[in-house]
């Protein structure tokens, strides 16, 4: 939760989309006319914009009802307002090509069990996270002796959603321990607003955020 | 009156169809006829008819769902806040039919009609009516008007199963519902409170086994079984607000068994109230319909009903409603998602019970304007 965003006009409907970096990216990564489930879908710029530009399928789930009614008022029609940490029993297994969590996982109670439930539900699974080790919030936390706050992580200690931080390195054993496959890992670091810059070197250092794509190593449960 | 997007005067009218030998056979499988609907209709049809909106009421509801009857009615419709120029059900775009249902004592043949055969009321002698009975006379009242296919089907409480039967049993003829606060089947509680009202009913000993037409009516016991009805469509915390523990027309305590308390005299006056406008009988008949609702008819899956739909969904829940709460919602959303259908959930935070619906709500019309524009918009 937090980072900067971008207002783009999409072309064919002159609808307004606010898209971070994350999103961004992850347009490019989703091919055309394929189905979407966007875990804390918020306003539904994601799953908008990818309707209109990839001819996407998008779901959404969303804890919020003002975000449920922006939704609506875009002309969404699959969206469900509901808390992550319930799981996604709704959803049968393999039932969409992606799902799509970004910016969600380090907010919710119970990410193992969600992770589990995206593997189930989705062929692949995007994630993207804030990375607690970039230099910044260790040099924060290091020299100043203070809750690291950046960009990223704008937020006080005390109303901060983000209850369980990560790092690249911790992510990929979480990934591991939870019976997924990293298909591809893509550091991030966000310049000036809406733009990114993908990390190469030293990236659990240098980059701000990270995008996951994952997939399901465990064999499906009879 | 005069407010502004109101439909103005309306009146209710009558559609007559099943006359005898033709007459329908109901889900009981006894048959009726001839049966007579109450409809009201606001705005216009337009000529390509795929702008009309069907909306179904709950128990105590009627056709007359906007407007006024007459220029001096202090009330105007049910959901009159929803329906009129630049309302959510916006009179400038769609055409809006509200329908009546049968068994009912408002316009439509219900208990208290003269039975043909006999030249006097039905009383119980009047088949048991279903849900799907109340789709399937709506269904020709919908034939009637030229109407191959609705744009919206919407309704609350026993008028959101209406909704759901509307979409499971001619998937072809709607493309929005907008089933509220609402379930797929009546749940344990609800009949209990359902049975309550009838067995208050049934106690009159004006009631006479519903053979009470022309002589005193079961005042009382209708009046009791009101007053449980509102408690339920009510929360502790809209009462709490509403009453309190403040006194009516008093300021120390009675110490005895007149009225002392505000919620007290609520309870009656809206009891009183309703005996004035409703048949005893019918109130037993349409709580009986909910009762036996069932999607799944107690055997298969949600799911297995669900397989045909092709409207597009909003489904809508209110936090505080404990008559048809939450989980309700939740498990139609649950079974449509399942089937792939287009379905929005929101539950809307709101003290006001299963009473919600019912009450001018920003989230409530601002949701189906919106949800019904775009699918305005998108209809192919």
């Amino acid at each position: 939760m937090g980072g900067s965003t971008e207002e783009i006009r999409l072309s064919e409907t002159g609808a307004v989309v606010r898209l971070t970096p994350e999103h961004k990216l992850i347009l490019t990564l989703i091919e055309a006319n394929t189905r979407v489930l966007d875990l804390g879908c918020g306003e539904g710029d994601l799953m908008l914009a990818l309707k209109v530009s990839k001819g996407v399928r998008a779901e959404g789930v969303e804890l919020s009802e003002a975000c449920i009614q922006a939704c609506v008022a875009r002309g969404l029609v699959s969206v469900h307002h509901g808390d992550l940490d319930e799981g996604l029993a709704d959803y049968p297994d393999k039932s969409v090509d992606y799902v799509v969590s970004t910016n969600t996982i380090q907010a919710l109670h119970r990410p193992m069990v969600l992770i589990r439930e995206m593997a189930r539900v989705g062929k692949r699974c995007i994630v993207s996270f804030p990375n607690f080790a970039h230099w910044r919030v260790r040099l924060q936390l290091l020299l100043k002796g203070r809750m690291p706050k950046t960009l990223k992580l704008p937020y006080e200690w005390y109303e901060t959603l983000n209850i369980h931080l990560t790092t690249i390195h911790d992510f990929r054993d979480f990934c591991r321990k939870a019976g997924l496959k990293v298909l591809r890992e893509i550091p991030l670091r966000s310049s000036a607003p809406g733009t990114y810059t993908e990390v190469r070197f030293l990236p659990n250092l240098r980059a701000d955020a990270a995008i996951f794509i994952l997939e399901d190593a465990l064999p499906p449960a009879d | 009156m005069d407010k502004p997007g109101s439909v103005g005067i309306v009146e209710t009218k009558y559609l007559t169809f099943a006359e005898p030998p033709s007459e329908m056979t109901l889900e009981c499988g006894r048959t009726l006829g001839p049966i007579t609907l109450a409809y009201e209709t606001y705005g216009e049809l337009n000529e390509a008819r795929d702008n009309a909106i069907l909306v179904v009421h709950a128990l105590s509801g009627d056709a007359h769902a906007a407007g006024y009857h007459h220029p001096r009615d202090k009330h105007p419709g049910w959901w009159d806040i929803m329906i009129g120029s630049g309302r959510a059900f916006d009179t400038r775009k769609y055409f809006v039919i509200c329908s009546n249902i049968i068994g009912g004592c408002q316009g439509s043949t219900g208990p208290s009609s003269i039975n043909p055969q006999t030249g006097r009321p039905y009383g119980l002698s009047f088949p048991m009516v279903t849900v799907r009975d109340w789709v399937d006379t709506q269904k020709i009242l919908i034939d009637h008007l030229g109407i191959k296919r609705l744009l919206c089907v919407v309704g609350g409480s026993t008028g959101g199963m209406q909704v759901l039967q509307w979409v499971v049993s001619y998937p072809d003829m709607v493309r929005l519902a907008i089933p509220i606060a609402t379930t797929s089947k009546l749940s344990a509680q609800a009949i209990a409170f359902n049975e309550v009202g009838r067995v208050a009913i049934q106690s009159d000993p004006n009631w006479r086994e519903g053979e009470y037409y022309g002589k005193a009516l079961p005042r009382r016991g209708l009046t009791i079984a009101r007053m449980i009805g509102h408690i339920t469509y009510l929360s502790d915390r809209s009462m709490h607000q509403k009453f309190g523990r403040r006194l009516q027309d008093k300021s120390a305590y009675g110490y005895d068994f007149r009225t002392d308390f505000q919620v007290e005299s609520y309870l009656r006056y809206k009891g009183d109230h309703f005996v004035d406008r409703f048949d005893a009988n019918s109130y037993l008949y349409i709580t009986k319909a909910m009762d036996y609702f069932d999607l799944t008819q107690g055997n298969g899956s949600l799911e297995g009903v669900f397989a045909g739909v092709k409207a597009r969904f909003l489904v809508i829940s209110f936090s505080s409603d404990w008559l048809f709460p939450t989980y309700q919602s939740k498990e139609i959303v649950s079974a449509l998602r399942r089937v792939q259908a287009d379905v929005i959930f929101t539950e809307i935070q709101t003290d006001y019970g299963h009473d919600a619906f019912l009450l001018e709500s920003e989230q409530l019309s601002s949701l189906i304007t919106n949800f019904l524009g775009h699918g305005w918009k998108e209809k192919s």
